[in-house]
């Protein structure tokens, strides 16, 4: 991860202004997650009964994360017995630096990881001496270019094939390529093929870990993770805690969700089923593999109400339904995570900054992301909690204000009489008026005027009669 | 409006009509303020209705907002003393609270149980589930205890109006049917294409926030209903919030809509409206 993340000293605001003040970038985006929703929709709507699988995915989720320090050790174990090595990471740091030990100071191939985003992963290695590639073509584009992803589920969403190739001209040397998705995939290929086939060390994420067998699976659309997993002679694989399952048959019926969910394929192009490093007398895979079982703060979640949090499959629909994000693209959120599922991660997984919680507030509350959602988080409850959360910390001014407004309007007296002046205040607010917080609004609306006559008065009168 | 109003209802109990329903009106802070109309509209569609309605003065606000900003104990507050004033409207005989508006009655049914639940009032969890078991938005009593209890609706003059499905009204009192019932039972009434779905973008203190994003949402909005062939002669929805926040940035933007609520858009299609 070459990229910058915004998060430390800017607001919600600034970040959030500065997005949708592009159009290119509004266009981009809503491109994209109209065609993602779409193909989700058409999708889901094959399947004989969406919402009974979207039930019995949440309910499964419930029972392995009640039982998720088990459920981890006999993952553990059944992978240790197929000859894998198994770290627990604890933080982002112990992850990197397990990783940069075996990595040392050679070459690394990843595919998509959004775990090793979250952990700076890459700058962890670059600092130890590492040469690390990319090698989804969206994560490579936007490595390329110093970006984060914008995101979960496709990295360079806020680029299309002209600003692609830009980003390849000026940073990969791209001479006499077309704009074209063709010509630009060809010149990417080749240009990666190297990498795979020099790589010492690849590095992948991990969609389910399973386990009843000890296997890792991991999904991509491209085989950039079944070459990275195979070519280079030791394979680490980085997994959030939470990205366990039981059994086969939930591999079956979560795969089913995440890749409708997410792409709206019955499958991706790629379905990788790993269950240990390579075998005597087998052709493939590394000799050496580890799997790095990521907390970093994940398990400080368990006996919360955010528990269910940790049932996220990293699916994208929430992204791609919510009409802020539509707006605003993946890093107005400020960290790696993105959409309604960002605004509730950040705040939980990066607390140690000030500036995480008001990520709460990137949210209408319209509710389409729980509609979403394949494993049914109530992530609008989730954004309301945390939104207490922060008012607890909120400033004197703010506390202030909803407390006089609580006082006011619990009793019938005070609400009369703040309405009433809002009526003759009606000339203040018609012409820009004076508080601060209609100022802002009144910047890109026209302000609501209050009536001459409320509806209480006309009520009374009509009752006097 | 209300005179006739009035007149009629006198006329109604002189000649012995039934009564269908008696009904406590929310009448929301927002309506009452800013949009009296919407109120008056939503007594006049009640009443012709059969309904008998009354208002209870003291209420003043559902708590939303501070509810949706964090702010538990103070959306408790006032919280409490609207539904004390409800209460007291459904023990003097009313049989059921209409609001028009989707937001606010999601407030009450769904939420009010989890706020009062929040700060710990377990005695006002138990009273907002009562008040809430018998709170109705108006399009959903319209097409729930009162169906077809409207006369012919008519307008005199074809018109072709864009729905605004506001969050709440749709996801969660997933009253999202009920308009279209309403409004495909107006003689003269059209429905148009457009973005009928998304989020407007107010979303209460989100448009104070963050109100470049609030206003990014209305324009996409506004470009979609410009868009719309046949052109709309106005949007309308269920809750007053979206229209003045769509309206607001239209107007900013100089190219001003116009908006309906759905109680105005019914009112004006009652028999005696017009004639």
């Amino acid at each position: 991860m070459s990229g910058h993340h915004q998060l430390a000293g800017t607001t919600l605001r600034q970040r959030t202004a500065t997005a949708v003040a592009d159009p290119v970038l509004r266009s981009r985006v809503g491109r994209a997650v109209d065609r993602f929703a779409g193909h989700r929709e058409v999708s889901l709507a094959a399947l004989e009964d969406a919402d009974g699988l979207r039930h019995a995915g949440r309910a499964l989720k419930a029972e392995i994360l009640a039982d998720l320090p088990a459920v981890l050790e006999q993952l553990a174990d059944e992978a240790q017995a197929r000859g894998v090595h198994v770290c627990w990471a604890d933080s982002a740091a112990e992850a990197n630096d397990y990783v940069a030990r075996i990595a040392g100071g050679g070459r690394v191939v990843k595919s998509k990881s959004m775990a090793t985003e979250e952990t700076g992963l890459n700058e962890a290695l670059e600092a130890a001496g590492a040469r690390v590639v990319e090698t989804d073509l969206g994560e490579w584009i936007i490595q390329l270019a110093g970006e984060t992803p914008s995101h979960i589920i496709a990295p360079a969403l806020h680029h299309d094939r002209h600003s692609i190739l830009d980003v390849f001209e000026q940073r990969a040397a791209a001479v006499g390529v077309e704009p074209e998705p063709e010509a630009l995939n060809r010149f990417a290929r080749s240009e990666l093929r190297r990498e795979f086939l020099a790589a010492d060390v690849g590095i992948t994420g991990v969609n389910f870990g399973v386990a009843e067998s000890g296997s890792l699976v991991i999904v991509t659309n491209e085989g950039n993770g079944r070459l990275v997993s195979t070519l280079p002679r030791t394979h680490i694989a980085v997994m959030g805690m939470e990205r366990v399952v039981r059994t086969w048959d939930e591999v079956d019926l979560f795969l089913t969700l995440l890749t409708r969910s997410a792409t709206g394929q019955a499958l991706t192009s790629y379905t990788n089923i790993i269950s240990g490093p390579r075998r005597a007398g087998e052709a493939d895979g590394p000799d050496e593999l580890h799997l790095v079982i990521l907390d970093n703060g994940r398990s400080d979640l368990l006996a919360t109400e955010f528990h269910e949090m940790l049932a996220c499959i990293r699916c994208g629909a929430c992204l791609n339904v919510c009409p802020v994000y539509r707006q605003t693209g993946g890093h107005a959120y400020g960290w790696v995570y993105s959409g309604p599922m960002g605004a509730v991660l950040t705040p939980l997984l990066s607390s140690g900054q000030p500036e995480a919680a008001e990520v709460a507030d990137a949210s209408t509350l319209c509710g389409a992301c729980m509609q979403a959602c394949p494993v049914e988080i109530p992530l609008q409850d989730m954004l309301l909690s945390l939104r207490r959360r922060k008012s607890a910390d909120a400033g004197r001014a703010e506390r202030a204000l909803w407390r006089a407004w609580s006082e006011a309007w619990s009793r019938r007296a005070g609400y009369e009489a703040t309405t009433k002046a809002a009526t003759w205040g009606r000339g203040m607010v018609k012409h820009g008026g004076r508080l601060p917080v209609l100022q802002r609004w009144a910047a890109g609306r026209s302000t609501p005027v209050p009536a001459t006559e409320r509806f209480r008065d006309r009520w009374r009168n009509r009752s006097d009669r | 409006m209300l005179t006739r109003m009035a007149d009629d209802l006198r006329q109604a109990a002189r000649g012995g009509m039934v009564v269908t329903m008696r009904v406590a009106l929310l009448i929301t802070c927002l309506v009452d303020v800013f949009e009296p109309a919407i109120g008056e509209a939503t007594v006049d569609v009640l009443e012709a209705a059969g309904c008998e309605v009354t208002c209870p003065l003291g209420q003043t606000c559902c708590g939303q907002p501070a509810w949706n900003a964090g702010f538990a104990q103070d959306a408790a507050r006032v919280a409490r003393t609207t539904l004390t004033a409800l209460e007291s409207a459904l023990d003097a005989g009313a049989e059921a609270v209409v609001a028009p508006a989707g937001s606010c009655t999601a407030m009450i049914r769904v939420f009010w149980p989890e706020l009062f639940a929040t700060v710990g009032d377990h005695a006002g969890v138990d009273r907002a589930r009562a008040v809430g078991a018998r709170t109705y938005e108006l399009t959903e009593v319209l097409t729930g205890p009162l169906q077809d209890r409207l006369p012919p609706l008519h307008l005199a003059h074809s018109t072709r109006v864009a729905w605004h499905h506001s969050c709440h009204h749709l996801r969660e009192l997933q009253a999202g049917q009920a308009p279209a019932r309403l409004l495909g039972a107006i003689e003269g009434c059209e429905r148009v294409s457009w973005d009928t779905e998304r989020c407007c973008g107010f979303g209460g203190t989100f448009s104070f926030k963050l109100p470049e994003t609030a206003e990014a949402m209305a324009d996409e909005k506004l470009r979609s209903l410009a868009a719309a062939d046949p052109p709309a002669d106005f949007v309308a929805s269920a809750d007053s919030s979206c229209l003045l926040h769509l309206r607001g940035r239209a107007t900013a933007i100089g190219a001003p809509i116009r908006t309906r609520h759905i109680a105005e858009v019914l009112a004006a299609a009652l028999p005696t409206e017009g004639r």
